[in-house]
């Protein structure tokens, strides 16, 4: 393999990788708000590329993709007031299918809504066909948007976590749920907002990688299960782990087709998740000794 | 008691569809009977060891496969091969005829079912150690892995027929004058090959949840560490019931293909393996006969094709709504309990423990 190729491999895996972050990171919110993994994370990624794309018929390109990310935090939103908050203490297995149910029900609404199409936002800046080099490796611009767009969610996610009030009082809630509701922080509205922010982020991911990727009704499936993969990577709920997580799996799965068929990419990375699972469940950055303390 | 009761309904039904004038509903039934032998294993698995698996269409997927390409794959050009000469000896492999009336060199339908089962035990033994470890999130995560590793192989594999799947596999005929195949002429027959395989599986699973090992189950659901403490090895139950569901699942796999005629990735997939378990669901977990006429009845609705475009959406809606308001099963609902109590004022608080 030459340098040219190797690096080609190298960017396709940086792209795919930081996608599959962004869900780990839309996994983590919602993981560390209320111990639940929300199986329809990768909906919100359809949903946010669909939506844009039908919105992007009448009115201009950022305004479809804001009212595309508005409008997925909304459902967002009504998907954890409708099913989750009014549930007292639900066994993880409750939770587990109430989420596998709602992740089959937008997917089955979208494929009633927009059919069974392959659908794709235009390139933010220039065409697909509009390359840039650096040396002998061509980068599509697409490909900055999205590592630029990711990079982007990544720091405004830790400024809110670490400097702004309501950030705090998610992690306060996450922390400990009880000491912060005596503190006067509603829990119950943390994890609402767990969900709005998970949402938005995953929407807004599903715009950018449209382009890319496409979107179809059920492009929500794989994306979760890569997500999820990453999130377990680099440790359920530490979301800076995740992103190292995240190019690392992205680059073995680039790689992964030189060496095999690329109709078994996606066995490459479940198999990953397996051993990761059998060998490390805290993950290859997360601690033994804290993980032991979660109920896995 | 209910053996007796599922026996009669069994045969009314059949004399129903005479009487009806409907004898094509033989098929959809039939084919629910298969899927029913994939539903009772899960309830044994999720309700009684309260292990949860989002992979048991790659069971199911892994004996129908199999066995469909062992009785369909020609060896024809290896029959000098001294292994193959002596197996088809032994009549482990057969001469059978192909769609255009050339001869061509197979595997035995039993043959190829014992070799099914014993590879589905082995995936399930390999798969099962380190899986049943897990809980909760990771157990889903992790069967759900190996459900979309089976429906993506399958999917991706030249002679497992990729897309297309597989077709023109032969009937199973399992003595002579029994066989299990589509021909219409046979329909009533397979219709009663099918539910007293049900039977068969209801008879083994009631006797073992009675049994001791029933109650070491029942033990690992509600209090695991206390089980383990009293001396139960829940390691080794909690692998052998998910070996033994696996194995359920692929004989409704196997069956299912030679009575179709045919296998394609979408038996594999991971809506499949999400309908299993909305069924299990919707009947009670820990509630075998529950599942069981779940399993009939949506099932034979989904296939006679009552639900339409909505039959995804059909089983999601009802994974949510079960398991916001009756989680414990649609039979133990509280309102239907309320109707029990006013009926049997006696018995009612006893209920819970059926």
């Amino acid at each position: 393999m030459n340098i040219e190729l190797l690096s080609q491999y190298l960017v396709a895996g940086i792209t795919y990788g930081t996608i599959y972050a962004i869900v780990a990171i839309g996994f983590n919110i919602i993981y560390n708000a209320t111990g639940i993994i929300n199986f329809a994370q990768g909906e919100f990624v359809m949903l946010g590329g669909m939506i844009a794309v039908s919105l992007h018929t009448i009115m201009p390109l950022p305004a479809a993709i804001l009212a595309a990310v508005l409008a997925t935090m909304i459902i967002g939103a009504l998907i954890e007031v409708i099913f989750i908050r009014w549930l007292d203490n639900p066994s993880v297995l409750r939770m587990i299918i109430i989420t596998i149910g709602i992740s089959i029900f937008i997917r089955e609404a979208a494929l009633h809504i927009w059919g069974e199409g392959v659908r794709a936002l235009p390139y933010f800046t220039g065409t697909e066909v509009t390359v840039f080099s650096i040396g002998d490796v061509h980068i599509s611009p697409q490909v900055l948007w999205v590592t630029g767009v990711s990079a982007v969610i990544v720091l405004l996610l830790n400024f809110f976590f670490d400097y702004t009030l309501l950030g705090r009082q998610m992690r306060a809630c996450s922390a400990n749920r009880d000491a912060a509701q005596l503190c006067g922080i509603s829990a119950k509205n943390m994890v609402t907002l767990s969900f709005i922010l998970s949402a938005g982020i995953g929407a807004l991911a599903g715009c950018v990688v449209s382009p890319i990727t496409y979107v179809q009704y059920d492009s929500g499936t794989g994306l979760a299960i890569k997500g999820f993969t990453v999130a377990i990577l680099g440790g359920l709920g530490n979301s800076t782990a995740a992103i190292a997580a995240g190019l690392l799996l992205g680059i073995i799965e680039s790689f992964s087709v030189s060496l095999m068929p690329s109709a078994f990419k996606d066995v490459v990375s479940i198999t990953i998740l397996l051993l990761i699972l059998f060998v490390r469940p805290s993950g290859i950055f997360g601690s033994a000794e804290a993980s032991r303390l979660k109920e896995f | 008691m209910p053996v007796v009761v599922f026996g009669i309904a069994i045969i009314a039904v059949q004399l129903l569809t005479v009487f009806a004038d409907r004898p094509q509903f033989m098929t959809q039934f039939t084919m629910t009977g298969y899927y029913s032998l994939v539903i009772i294993g899960l309830c044994l698995l999720m309700g009684y060891a309260g292990q949860i698996s989002l992979g048991h269409a790659g069971f199911f997927a892994i004996g129908g496969y199999i066995s469909a390409f062992l009785t369909t794959h020609d060896l024809t050009p290896y029959k000098d091969n001294i292994v193959l000469a002596a197996l088809s000896k032994t009549g482990i492999l057969t001469a059978a005829q192909d769609l255009y009336g050339g001869g061509s060199l197979v595997f035995h339908p039993w043959a190829a079912f014992i070799t099914a089962i014993v590879i589905t035990i082995a995936i399930a033994y390999v798969i099962g150690g380190p899986v049943l470890k897990l809980k909760g999130h990771y157990l889903a995560m992790a069967t759900l892995g190996f459900g979309t590793i089976v429906y993506k192989l399958v999917l991706g594999t030249g002679f497992f027929g990729a897309a297309d799947g597989l077709s023109d596999i032969p009937g199973f005929r399992i003595l002579p004058g029994l066989e299990v195949s589509g021909k219409t002429g046979i329909r009533v027959q397979n219709y009663y090959i099918a539910w007293g395989l049900v039977v068969l599986g209801m008879l083994l699973l009631t006797n073992l949840i009675h049994s001791r090992v029933g109650r070491a189950l029942r033990s690992i659901h509600s209090a695991e560490d206390a089980a383990n403490a009293m001396g139960v090895n829940t390691t080794r139950y909690k692998l052998q019931i998910f070996v033994l569901s696996a194995v359920f699942a692929a004989m409704g796999g196997v069956f299912l293909t030679h009575y179709n005629g045919g296998i394609g990735p979408s038996e594999a997939s991971i809506m499949k393996s999400v309908r299993y378990v909305a069924i299990v669901a919707i009947g009670g977990m820990a509630n075998l006969w529950g599942a069981l006429s779940m399993g009939i009845i949506l099932n034979f609705l989904s296939l006679r094709g009552y639900f339409g475009s909505y039959d995804d959406a059909i089983f999601g809606a009802i994974l949510i709504v079960i398991m916001l308001f009756a989680p414990e099963g649609l039979l133990r609902s509280e309102v239907l309990q309320g109707i029990k109590m006013r009926f049997s004022p006696g018995k009612g608080s006893g209920s819970k423990e059926a």
